[in-house]
């Protein structure tokens, strides 16, 4: 009979997720949740279409610590950070000085936000959103309307130029290459990006790296690789994200882009697993909703008792981007494939297709985003049992 | 006529209106709405979704 139960660190999606998905399959094992933060659930997608939704930041927090604790059975330890594990004592030690034993711990603690390798002075004064209170300090500076500089052309670059350009700030969009969301989309669908969000009024400033920016009388100045310098209010930086390694390496866990996991989620160490945006899972960095919620329903289940394997199907990420609508199916590891793109008159339907003629990805925009659930059925799962 | 919406997205289903794009014809109670349905915003699955204050 174990006495200490279940310890999840981390209450953003994958750890919250799982703890609800635990207590489906166990209403009374002990259960506590840690994390840094104030431990208000909130949907992280949602910070970058909150002007699209109509929402402030204090509306993004659907429930307090105090109410998913109440919900879930658990404890949720709010405002501690977590600073070892000691998987030999089986127990967890944070920095105000609390000692939580745990019969099984699950690492849910997220990734952060790279920082940018930027000179010149204004570094600390840049923005980057990847909680909820860093997105209440971002839109502290956005109270009436500015000039703002977003470094990066990714997905979170494009949500979140296009919904300041709703909420009616000036954007202007920077990164090295010639086209945003590159890496996801064949060139055609990104300049056609392009295209649209520039005509709601995103200014584009691609193909020259930002080099520099400096601070002077609360005016940002950027200096590109080119050497072009622009002005702006406030800066957002979005140039990608690396998952938190840092309590795993310390702890002896097997890392690489991830905290390594087995399909059961199982970290190196056998009563030790983890999930999200910190996890690889069978070699697979997927930092997104679907894979938490498949990881989740499956770990759920395995704290229970019910070893469950993680299942991911095709997973398509729906790209927030309302001027120009897109939802985006990356093929499995390793599959190679061929964009055949065709025109249907509004939009485009871009599938990828590999040496056998099998579909692998795919790209929908405007009108064809429609055919996602279709199309999902054709494409192989991302992992199988 | 109720209205769901997805926790993760904010994506809104109005059983009046349906979702006709995957085949939910208008006026399919949340009930009737296929157990495999999933938010056509985020792609998470039906279980995600509470009902909200009808307005
Ligand atoms: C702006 C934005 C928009 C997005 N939009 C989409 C989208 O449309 N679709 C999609 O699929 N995905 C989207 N994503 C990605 C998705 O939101 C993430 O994959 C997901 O929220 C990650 O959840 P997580 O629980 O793994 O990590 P996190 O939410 O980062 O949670 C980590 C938790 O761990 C805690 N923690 C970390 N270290 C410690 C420590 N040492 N001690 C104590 N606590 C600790 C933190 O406080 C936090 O509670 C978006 C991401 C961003 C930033
Ligand atoms: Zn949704």
């Amino acid at each position: 009979m174990p006495k200490h139960g279940v310890v999840i660190i981390g209450t953003g999606l994958a750890g919250y997720t799982t703890a609800k998905e635990f207590r489906k399959n166990d209403p009374e094992t002990p259960l506590t949740l840690i994390t840094d933060s104030d431990g208000a659930f909130y949907s992280k997608p949602m910070l970058s279409n909150a002007y699209g939704t109509n929402k402030l930041p204090t509306q993004l927090a659907t429930q307090n610590a105090e109410q998913m604790a109440d919900t879930l059975k658990a404890k949720v330890l709010t405002h501690r950070h977590v600073m070892e594990i000691d998987l030999n004592d089986s127990v967890v030690l944070t920095q105000s000085g609390d000692n939580i034993l745990f019969d099984r711990l699950v690492l849910a603690i997220g990734a952060s936000p790279i920082v940018p390798p930027l000179e010149g002075n204004a570094l600390e004064r840049i923005h980057q959103v990847n909680s909820l209170a860093d997105y209440a300090r971002f839109r502290g500076d956005l109270a009436e309307p500015r000039k703002v500089a977003i470094i990066g052309a990714g997905l979170i670059g494009c949500e979140f130029a296009n919904d300041l350009r709703r909420g009616g700030h000036e954007v202007s969009v920077f990164g090295p290459d010639a086209l945003p969301l590159s890496n996801l989309l064949p060139a055609q669908a990104a300049s056609e990006l392009k295209t649209e969000l520039g005509g709601i009024g995103v200014d584009w400033q691609l193909g020259s790296a930002v080099k520099t920016v400096n601070l002077n009388d609360e005016q940002f100045e950027l200096i590109l690789a080119n050497g072009q310098s622009h002005q702006a209010d406030v800066m957002l930086s979005a140039i990608g994200l690396r998952a938190n390694l840092q309590l795993a390496k310390q702890a002896g866990l097997s890392t690489a882009r991830g905290i390594v996991t087995d399909r059961f989620l199982q970290t190196s160490s056998p009563n030790v697993y983890a999930l999200g945006d910190c996890a690889e899972v069978e070699g697979l960095f997927l930092p997104f909703v679907l894979p938490i919620m498949s990881a989740a329903r499956a770990l759920g289940k395995t704290l229970a008792g019910e070893k469950t394997s993680v299942q991911y199907p095709a997973m398509p990420v729906v790209i927030k981007t309302p001027a120009y609508p897109l939802v985006v199916s990356s093929p499995p590891a390793g599959a190679e494939g061929n964009w055949q793109i065709e025109e249907t008159g509004t939009g485009l339907r871009c599938l990828l297709k590999n040496g056998l003629g099998q579909l692998v990805g795919f790209a929908l925009t405007q009108d064809c985003v429609k055919e996602r659930q279709a199309l999902v059925k054709e494409l192989p799962p991302l992992l199988n049992t | 006529m109720r209205k769901w919406q997805c926790t993760i997205c904010g994506y809104i289903y109005d059983e009046q209106l349906g979702q006709p794009d995957h085949g939910i014809p208008p006026g399919t109670a949340w009930e009737d709405v296929p157990e495999d349905f999933s938010c056509p915003d985020c792609g998470v699955s039906k279980e995600d979704f509470e009902m909200i204050e009808a307005s």
